[in-house]
Formats: structure tokens, sequence, C-alpha cells
């Protein structure tokens, strides 16, 4: 029989198929996302006692909704690799293990880019009075979504091999994730500011979340093979 | 295509030295000398808890011994394990298949990851029939019957046509018609060696070239070649009671 090293793409593209295929059929994750999300902007609106939002506070309020409906998706992103023989399956492939860690990234950044498309008009409706901050909130979250993904693929397989995952997880990955949602608050303050948005420091907070996806990148890559042994 | 990796100058199908495993403090596997030739077939026997399973797992480049070395085709491992992927079929206990999806997704995901191109769905379909899993191929192996499951891991273990076949108890849970069915596709073939861990001590020495026998506490009580081991001997250390291994 002829066999062929797969690319490591074309593993991604295998195992990232079949995860969305998994999530379409099972509904484990996304709905989960979005109610949680929901849930998170309706305590916060009885609970700030405020129907708008503003500035810093604005931008608080949604990337931390974003922040823990993420959460759940990451608790459960390997637990089937963990539990029905992933992990296995792709270390006795003539594949690179890696591409499992960039397949669950970009599963989780498609997670939470479905979530961002239910819950943005749901923040609006809340808490703001126009949408014209939310426009180039866009690439902000694109960037903290990918930051999310990617630290989420390397933390969350270490926690899924712990008794204790739904606890491991958002202990190392949250101290983990400041630097990311610092830059994502710094831009999205002024975006979200009363008045419209103003472009401080814009750029530079995008360049800093680009650099934290990538030193990220570049530690999942080295380490996955290691965080995925017995 | 992937260029042939080089042949190492020991090149005996298996051989350990030493060879031994602790989980924590815990020895389940210890100091285990053995060898075995390309095409021969190594019959694994002993108790519950003597460390058969996690014998087989090193052996599929799954767990790193705790201590001594053990090279699979001549390659050492951990160190030279990547070498290895893909050329070694690994049932254990856990089938490797994703209850969510059906037999010939799994089949196809595994295809895939093991780089069998265009053929890969074909050998799957082929397989399928053979284990008399045609009809049900496109039943989720969550909804599947533990003997089912079985049949479709058998499949899945032996899909890319292994050098190295590492079996752990591969008739646990068949009917005697599963066994019929996956007898043929898990037994020996040119070429192809086998290690096999088996309760059943007269299917052993008809089937094996070489048995070992592991003492409940993981140490060796033989490793030899079947004509050397006699049935008795072999029974032997299924009689062993907790904790009085010789």
């Amino acid at each position: 029989m002829r066999r062929a090293t797969p690319s490591v793409l074309g593993v991604v593209a295998t195992v990232l198929a079949k995860d969305l295929r998994v999530e379409l059929r099972t509904l484990q994750s996304v709905p989960a996302m979005l109610l949680f999300a929901t849930t998170i902007f309706v305590v916060f609106r009885f609970g700030l006692d405020r129907t708008r939002l503003d500035g810093a506070l604005a931008a608080g309020v949604l990337l931390v909704t974003i922040l823990f409906a993420a959460l759940l998706a990451i608790n459960r992103i390997f637990v089937a690799e963990r539990e029905q023989g992933g992990f296995e399956a792709i270390r006795l492939a003539p594949a690179d293990a890696t591409a499992m860690f960039l397949a669950k990234a970009a599963a989780l950044l498609i997670y939470l880019v479905v979530l961002e498309l239910f819950a943005l008009p749901v923040f609006w409706l809340f808490f703001l009075d126009d949408a014209a901050g939310l426009v180039p909130m866009l690439p902000v979250l694109l960037l903290l979504d990918a930051s999310l993904a990617i630290t989420g693929a390397v933390i969350a397989p270490m926690a899924t091999n712990s008794r204790a995952r739904d606890l491991i997880a958002p202990l190392i990955l949250l101290p983990l994730l400041v630097p990311a949602l610092i830059a994502a608050a710094g831009a999205g303050q002024h975006l979200l500011a009363a008045g419209g948005p103003s472009y401080e420091q814009y750029g530079t907070w995008l360049a800093v979340l680009c650099l934290y996806d990538l030193v990220f990148l570049l530690i999942g890559w080295a380490a996955f093979d290691f965080l995925i042994e017995d | 295509m992937s260029a042939p990796a080089p042949q190492p100058a020991d090149a005996r199908a298996l051989r350990a030295a030493g060879l031994s495993h602790a989980y924590g403090d815990r020895w389940v596997l210890r100091d285990l000398d053995l060898a075995l030739g390309a095409g021969e077939t190594l019959a694994v026997l002993g108790p519950n808890g003597a460390g058969k399973s996690t014998l087989l797992r090193i052996l599929a480049t799954l767990l790193r011994p705790t201590a001594g070395s053990v090279a699979v085709g001549g390659h050492e491992l951990p160190g030279e394990a990547w070498r290895l992927r893909g050329r070694i079929g690994y049932l254990g206990h856990q089938p490797l298949l994703y209850r969510d999806l059906d037999a010939r997704e799994n089949l196809a995901f595994h295809a895939k990851l093991f780089g069998l191109g265009d053929a890969g769905a074909g050998r799957a379909a082929d397989l399928l029939e053979r284990v008399g899993l045609a009809r049900r191929a496109t039943t989720r192996v969550g909804e599947m019957s533990a003997g089912m499951v079985k049949r479709v891991a058998v499949c899945r273990a032996v899909l890319h046509d292994p050098d190295l076949l590492i079996l752990d108890e591969p008739l646990a849970n068949l009917d005697p018609e599963g066994v019929a069915t996956v007898a043929p596709l898990l037994g020996p073939a040119p070429g192809r060696t086998r290690v096999v861990v088996t309760h059943d001590v007269d299917a052993a020495l008809e089937q094996a070239d070489r048995v070992l026998g592991l003492h409940r506490d993981g140490s060796v009580a033989f490793a030899a070649p079947v004509a050397a081991v006699g049935a008795d001997r072999a029974r032997s250390i299924y009689a062993e009671r907790a904790g009085a291994a010789a």
C-alpha cells in the first residue's frame, strides 16, 4: 500500500474538518458559548444598573464576556482527543502532531467568530447608542480571538490531562492572557468612547496583539509534541 | 512519497534491555530483556496488572520507558520514534475512534492522517466489508455495540498495512463470528511482526514464535521460544496470588 507523509496543512484540514463536523452534529460548544454570553450581558445590564455604557467600561464588559465564553470552548476542545484516543492516533501516524495544535486553534477561532457574530448585535442592543465604535473593534476582536484560540490550544492539552481540567485551564490561562486583554481594552476604550470612536494608539495596540499571537504560536509549535505525551 | 528511512545496523524487529516502567513510585514493568526477529510473533502472557499493556504502549511509541533501552526496527525509543510513525498498527483497550463519527468517517480520518490518499477510502470500504460492517458504515461509533466497535478498531489498526502489529487482547468483546472475521486481518502475514497480549494460553502457544510471561509484579517469568515454554509453565503465571510473584 502506498503511504505518504501527509502535509501539515493537509492534517490541519483533516482535524479541523473533523472537529467542525462533530460540533455541528453535537452542538456541544458554540450554543453554550452563545447562551453564556447573553446571560453575562443580562447580568451586567442589571448588575451595573445601566442601559448605556461607553469607554473603558463598555470595552471591559465586552471583552470579559468573550473571554469567559471562550473558556467554555477551550475546556472542551481537547476532551475528545484525550478520552477517545485522538492524541494516540496522531502520535501513531506519520503526521506532524503540531498540525493538531493548529487545527484546534483554528477551530477555537471559528467558534469565537461565530460567537461574536451573535454577541456583538446583542451587546449593541443592550449597551450602545450606535454601532460606530464596533466596526473598528472588529480587527481588535479578531486578533484577540486569535490570542484566545492560540493560547487556549497551548494550555488546554495540559488541563485535559488533569482531573481538575475545569479549574486548571482558567488558572493558567487567565494570567497568560492579561497582556492580550490589556491591548484589546486599550484599543477598545477609545473606540467605544462616548461621542464616537477615536483611534488613539490604535495601531500600537493591534501590533501588540499581533506580537502576542506570534509568540504563543511559536510556543505552541515548539511545545505541543510534549504537551500531548502521557 | 516520503524517502525510506535509513536501515539501522541492528534491524531486529524488537530489542529491549533492562526495560522498566513506573507510574510514580509504582513499578509495573521490571528489567525486561527481549529480542524478536522480523516477521515473528511474540505472545505476551500475564495476570492483570503485570505490565503487559504498559509494554505495548512503550513499543507503540506512546509511552516513554522509565529505565532501560528499547529499539523497534532498530530505531531507539523514544528518540527515534518519529521514524516509526505510520509503520505500527496499534490495537489497545481504547479503540481510538471518535464516538460522534460513523465508522466510515473514522476510517477516512485515519486514512488521511496516515497519508493513504485516494486509496484510503477504498481500503476502508474493503475492510468494513471484510469485518461484516459494510451495512453499518454510516452508524456512529457511539451507537455501536462493543463488538462492532472492536471490529471497526481492527480496521483502523490495519488500515495502513503496518509492518508491526501491536495487539492488546485483540479478540476481547468479540463473539465467535467476530473472531472469525477479524482473525485473518490480525494474523501472521509475510514481513509482519506481531506482539500480542492474550490470556488464551493455548492460542498463544499455537500461533506465536516466542512467548513472554510476566509476573504480577511486572518482573519477567520467562521470555523464550514457544518450544522452550510448556503449557503448564505458561499457565502457572496465572495461578500466582497478588503479591506472591516468583
